[in-house]
């Protein structure tokens, strides 16, 4: 556990101390979610009737965005190598460099995200909602991102084909992530949307770490 | 299992590809001539949907071999991975694009279908959509298998996304069940008798049969291709 924490601390004081690459990520969240607005026009009802999937979308092509990175310094440098010699499971490195990752990226997001929704008029039981989906729903865009930059190690062309592996496997998230501010405008309890994506995130946390690891070994060898 | 093992080995497999191929190709063009005229000349119309009712039997097929090559991919990622087989990761490189293929005919004739009976040729129904989101899935094995300068690496990078793929398959349909759905239910695969008359249902599995010798042809035949072609690289690189 002790290899745990200091590779989260170690990723944690990297990103502390270039927090432009953090605020980059955020920057184009804002920026895509601002074109919305200007592409379909300025109608409140129709942008507060689409806020919800654009906000997830937009949460996702960001999520995707700083995942290239996620492990390609530690491949050029060599830390992925002493990873790889470690005492320590590498599953358990896995996770910490996605926990890291959610920290500096998912967390964020889902605190930008209502402010951003007020500017769609959403009402406030459903910027709660969204805060609420987005904060149990963006673990698992981290950890299925983290499978999709792992397997990407060292390809060609691997930002392109990270988000052609990692978005079909994150529908399900978006579905119940924006659909859960839809029932909300239809009147019904969030609890069940809300449950599902963390079942999802559970799923994730259960098989993905597991196939990081292995992907990392095959790109280590 | 015994003779799955001993096939193993590419050499073995293609002295065994070699003898089979010819013999299962001619198979092939029988069981399809015999099932497309079945399928165009015997099937009775339907009384509402009148001749598009004979999409189906490609359509159908086409639909079960993309699923059940998907299920294939998983399976020769497994045996890549576990085993390291080496001829599993060629037969995977093989087959994804045959699945693919099939999936895009299930899309591309559905498509056509839904034009005279739905009034659109693309609606978000939820059965569409995660036959849509497979074929994505299909289009990430292939282009991750083939992005790496060293195929080995490609071969079980792929692996591993096909066992990661096949996990999260159900859940996308479910998801995709729950979020929208106007497709006509599984009206075969029912526990209880199928709701389909025996004269359509006939041609359809006969169909589902000559599909199936046409998946197995192909995939066996583009791997030895694969074998050639890594053999040539080999031999080009040791040269």
């Amino acid at each position: 556990m002790s290899g745990f924490t200091a590779l989260l601390r170690r990723d944690l004081s990297l990103v502390w101390r270039r927090p432009g690459d953090v605020g980059v990520v955020l920057a184009f969240f804002v920026v895509a979610t601002v074109l919305f607005p200007l592409g379909i026009g300025p109608e409140t009802n129709v942008l507060a009737r689409i806020a919800a999937g654009v906000l997830w979308c937009a949460a996702l092509f960001a999520a995707l965005l700083s995942l290239e990175r996620l492990f390609a310094a530690d491949y050029e440098d060599g830390t992925l190598d002493l990873l790889l010699l470690a005492p320590w499971p590498l599953e358990l490195a896995a996770l910490a460099k996605c926990l890291a990752h959610w920290i500096v990226t998912g967390l964020p997001l889902s605190l930008l995200a209502p402010v951003l929704g007020v500017a769609f008029g959403l009402d406030g039981p459903s910027l709660l909602a969204l805060m609420a989906t987005l904060l149990v729903g963006t673990p698992t865009l981290s950890l299925i991102g983290g499978l999709a930059a792992a397997l990407t190690l060292g390809a060609r062309k691997s930002g392109a084909l990270l988000a052609l592996l990692a978005l079909p496997l994150c529908v399900p998230t978006l579905i119940f992530g924006a659909g859960a501010i839809e029932t909300l405008a239809a009147g019904d309890g969030i609890v069940t949307h809300v449950a599902i994506l963390a079942a999802l995130a559970l799923v994730a946390l259960a098989t993905t770490p597991w196939a990081i690891a292995a992907a990392l070994r095959q790109a280590g060898e | 299992m015994a003779d799955l093992h001993f096939l193993a080995n590419p050499a073995r497999f293609r002295r065994f590809s070699q003898r089979v191929l010819p013999g299962l190709g001619f198979a092939t063009a029988l069981m399809l001539a015999v099932g497309i005229y079945m399928a165009f000349f015997v099937a009775p119309e339907d009384y509402q949907q009148g001749k598009t009712v004979r999409i189906m039997f490609v359509h159908v097929p086409s639909a079960w071999l993309s699923m059940g090559g998907y299920a294939m991919l998983s399976a020769l990622g497994a045996s890549l991975l576990v085993w390291r087989h080496p001829l599993a990761a060629l037969m995977a490189r093989a087959a994804a694009p045959v699945g693919a293929s099939f999936a895009a005919v299930c899309l591309l004739t559905g498509s056509l279908w839904g034009r005279p009976m739905w009034g659109t040729y693309w609606v978000w129904d939820a059965r569409l959509t995660s036959m849509l989101l497979l074929f994505f899935l299909y289009l990430g094995h292939i282009a991750l298998s083939r992005a790496y300068d060293e195929p080995e690496r490609g071969d079980r990078a792929a692996a591993i996304l096909a066992l990661i793929g096949v996990i999260n398959l159900p859940i996308i349909k479910f998801s995709v069940d729950w979020w929208n759905t106007l497709h006509q239910p599984a009206s075969i695969t029912r526990l209880d008798a199928p709701a389909i008359h025996n004269s359509i249902l006939v041609p359809l599995l006969w169909m589902a049969v000559s599909l199936l010798f046409l998946f197995v042809y192909l995939v066996l035949l583009r791997t030895e291709t694969e074998i050639d072609r890594r053999r040539l690289e080999n031999a080009e690189a040791a040269a």
